[in-house]
């Protein structure tokens, strides 16, 4: 029989709502350990390819029922895969109510409440302001759409070094030039350098209480196999005084939910209220020589765009539809984004009769491609998300490499739908304004897709609507704490890392006050990370 | 009393004749060519088509002019051990041509036997059959997707294939597409990537670190 470890703290998950509590507990003096489901992997170990067999390594794609959601699947969780756009939430998303009639944050919570947390991460990871000239041209083109129709736009802050960045669009696939800030860049090594241990390819199955005197829960994990991530290479047990969860949206309410027995107790809204962050993907086809014309943009001599694939995904953003006196769910980020051609499944043709998203005139699309504008707005959905029957084991069906079956379902209800088609003709009203391009349906045999999961085991004051107290420890379960993008309680209408990143700063401290009070000499107050 | 045979019963037997057929002999001999590649390329022909590769080909319907899916390497990625399908491939092979045969039997269309009955449909025949395979629900519609996405994978991404590999051997599928081809080292970057000038004001409400108030 293998003999169960011990730690002070157990974190489960590496990406930013692991890796920010595990330094600050670390750096306080606590013993860390972190157990990441995927591999670890590097810049010399990012490929720019979209061969199966090499992204699909640290790439989650989880199919649910009526939604595809994207997530990172490698030590550095999303942070490795994610597209750096780094943007506080604006004051109103923090107070919003959706259908309930009651504001779904914790009363403590607010904008002005968080951003001394936005500082330090933005200090710490860090966090560059782009001027447009940083910005490549999808960009620079949907900016200047934006004001041709009479809007503002905004360069969209990022967290990467601009100076080193090659604007090669690989970001999805982990930044072969370490260019791109993600968790291996920053907390990480800096947690490391406190003593935390971080194992890869550790899959966390379920948590129970613990009968050892001092520590509180035992987790079990699988160890999962380097080449064939459906096989299991072994097994073992940790005992901790405190326990996080930072499994990440799609991975912490099964975790949880499977350990409903060891934990004698689980709040409802587990697994409940997921939020896609209203992520409504559209496109448009541009029109090469309107762009000369009308805006007056041209790249080279002769060619006024084509510049579909070149760039950092993400450029700009219009605020205008930011505005805390527009109703709920008619407020909304509108987004330039670059998606990589893996997802060139989803547009639909933009030709009546069917099918809409195969055969020869989605052929005909492709044939633009570098003439693309895809385009993102972030709404306000309404929490309709759920999940159904538990794996046998992990937190999905795994296929094949990246690709899984969650039992997630979601069907937005009207009040999303309402806002799916407010931020549809806004984008309809900025592309095709002059006749600049043609908006397009980005939901070819998929309803939703979302590269934002939020709010599966969300924080809240309501016990019966939400699975976190404002400090983030789990109802019922002392010394238990989630922080990952499943405790942002609802939609943010902007990216959500940063707000995940602040909030896991902000419940750092207490979560140290709780360890000291267990007896260990953990200090609460750190410096930020000190990278060399 | 004389059994009546009934539409239904007629499409049943049809379904279980055709499932039955393909499986006996995986691969085998079928008018020169192999069930199982034959009906997968004719599928993913149907998704991104193509021009036929001879005049005598029977798999790829001709619906356009130019590359698609087969000549993108859709079957080598159906094949492929990172996509993890090879398992499954027979029967959904044997489905998709019961599915064509009931489709044949019911808008009473006769079917050349020496061929796959998916490959013996028309393009338009074949789209209809594979939209009611992908209107399906469940665990079932999505292995359907996955049949269909692994064709658009193929053309799209050429994702059997090292992309810069791929670019080299001048895939058909990303040259469709004007997929930018990388330095000479086999590495993308842009240094010329930005309008330089100022597209747009910015939002009034904007903080001094760019973000929304």
């Amino acid at each position: 029989m293998t003999a169960v470890e011990r730690t002070d703290v157990l974190v489960i998950g590496t990406g930013f709502g692991g890796a920010i509590p595990a330094y600050n507990l670390a750096a306080g003096g606590a013993k860390v350990i972190m157990l990441e489901r995927g591999p670890e992997l590097g810049a010399a170990d990012f490929t720019q390819s979209l061969e199966l067999g090499g992204y699909t390594r640290i790439v989650d794609l989880i199919q649910g029922n009526g939604i595809q959601v994207v997530a990172g699947n490698c030590v550095g969780g999303s942070s490795v895969i994610y597209f750096a756009a780094s943007l506080r939430a604006p004051s109103f998303a923090f107070e919003r109510r959706g259908s309930t009639g009651r504001r779904l944050w914790p009363s403590v919570l607010t904008r002005r409440a968080l951003d001394p947390w936005y500082d330090r991460v933005e200090e710490t990871i860090p966090v560059a302001r782009q001027e447009w000239s940083d910005v490549p041209y999808p960009g620079g083109l949907f900016g200047a759409a934006c004001a041709n129709a009479g809007h503002t736009c905004n360069p969209v802050p990022l967290a990467v070094d601009l100076d080193r960045c090659t604007n090669c669009n690989w970001m999805l696939n982990g930044c072969r030039f370490d260019a791109k800030r993600s968790m291996l860049l920053n907390y990480l090594p800096a947690a490391r350098a406190h003593g935390a241990q971080v194992r890869p390819l550790h899959e966390v199955q379920c948590i129970a209480r613990s009968l050892t005197p001092g520590y509180r829960y035992r987790v079990d994990y699988t160890v999962v196999d380097g080449n064939d991530p459906r096989l299991t290479a072994g097994a073992g047990s940790i005992e901790a005084k405190v326990v996080i969860v930072a499994a990440g949206t799609m991975g912490t309410p099964v975790i949880l939910r499977r350990s409903k027995l060891g934990l004698g107790t689980l709040p409802a809204a587990v697994g409940k209220y997921f939020s896609p962050n209203g992520d409504r993907v559209s496109m448009a086809v541009m029109d090469e020589s309107r762009i000369r014309d009308v805006l007056g943009l041209e790249r080279s001599p002769g060619t006024a765009y084509e510049a579909f694939p070149i760039g950092k995904p993400i450029g700009s953003m219009s605020y205008d539809y930011l505005d805390p006196a527009l109703p709920e769910f008619e407020r909304f980020g509108l987004q330039q984004i670059y998606f990589p051609a893996i997802t060139n499944i989803l547009p639909e043709d933009g030709t009546p009769g069917s099918p809409d998203w195969f055969g020869v005139d989605k052929r005909e699309l492709a044939r633009k491609w570098r003439s693309w504008l895809t385009l993102l707005a972030l709404t306000e959905d309404d929490n309709e998300g759920s999940w159904g029957a538990l794996p046998p084991t992990g937190n999905f069906l795994r296929i094949a490499s990246s690709a899984v079956v969650s039992s997630l379902t979601y069907r937005p209800n009207e009040h999303t739908l309402r806002g799916f088609a407010a931020s549809d003709a806004a984008l309809r009203s900025i592309v095709e304004k002059d006749g600049l391009g043609q908006h397009l349906d980005w939901t070819g045999g998929q309803p939703v897709l979302s590269a934002h999961p939020l709010s599966s085991c969300r924080l809240g004051d309501d016990p019966n609507t939400s699975a976190l107290t404002a400090d983030h420890q789990l109802r019922g379960s002392p010394g238990l704490f989630v922080t990952d993008g499943s405790a942002v309680p609802a939609s943010l209408t902007v990216n959500p890392s940063l707000t995940i990143a602040a909030l896991a700063e902000r419940a750092s401290p207490g979560i140290a006050r709780h360890a000291r009070a267990l007896g260990l000499q953990v200090d609460e107050s750190v410096p930020p990370p000190h990278l060399g | 009393m004389t059994p009546r045979l009934s539409r239904r019963r007629l499409l049943q037997a049809v379904a279980a004749a055709a499932v039955v057929l393909p499986i006996v002999e995986p691969g085998s001999a079928y008018a020169g060519g192999d069930i199982q590649r034959d009906t997968l390329d004719a599928w993913a022909d149907t998704i991104v088509p193509g021009e036929k590769r001879s005049a005598t080909d029977r798999v790829v319907a001709g619906a356009t002019a130019g590359p698609g899916a087969v000549q993108a390497g859709a079957y080598d990625l159906y094949r492929d051990p990172d996509v993890g399908l090879a398992v499954v491939l027979p029967g959904l092979v044997a489905l998709i041509n019961t599915q064509a045969l009931a489709y044949a039997t019911a808008k009473g269309k006769l079917l050349d036997v020496r061929v796959p009955p998916f490959v013996a449909l028309d393009f338009k025949s074949r789209t209809a059959v594979v939209e009611s395979l992908l209107r399906g629900s469940g665990v079932v519609q999505l292995i359907w997707y996955a049949l269909a996405a692994l064709a658009m994978l193929a053309f799209h991404t050429a994702g059997h294939l090292d992309t810069a590999t791929a670019i080299r051997q001048g895939h058909p599928g990303l040259a469709w597409l004007g997929f930018p081809a990388p330095d000479a080292d086999g590495v993308w970057r842009f240094p010329e990537f930005s309008y330089g000038v100022d597209v747009a004001p910015p939002h009034p409400m904007t903080t001094t670190t760019g973000h929304p108030a």
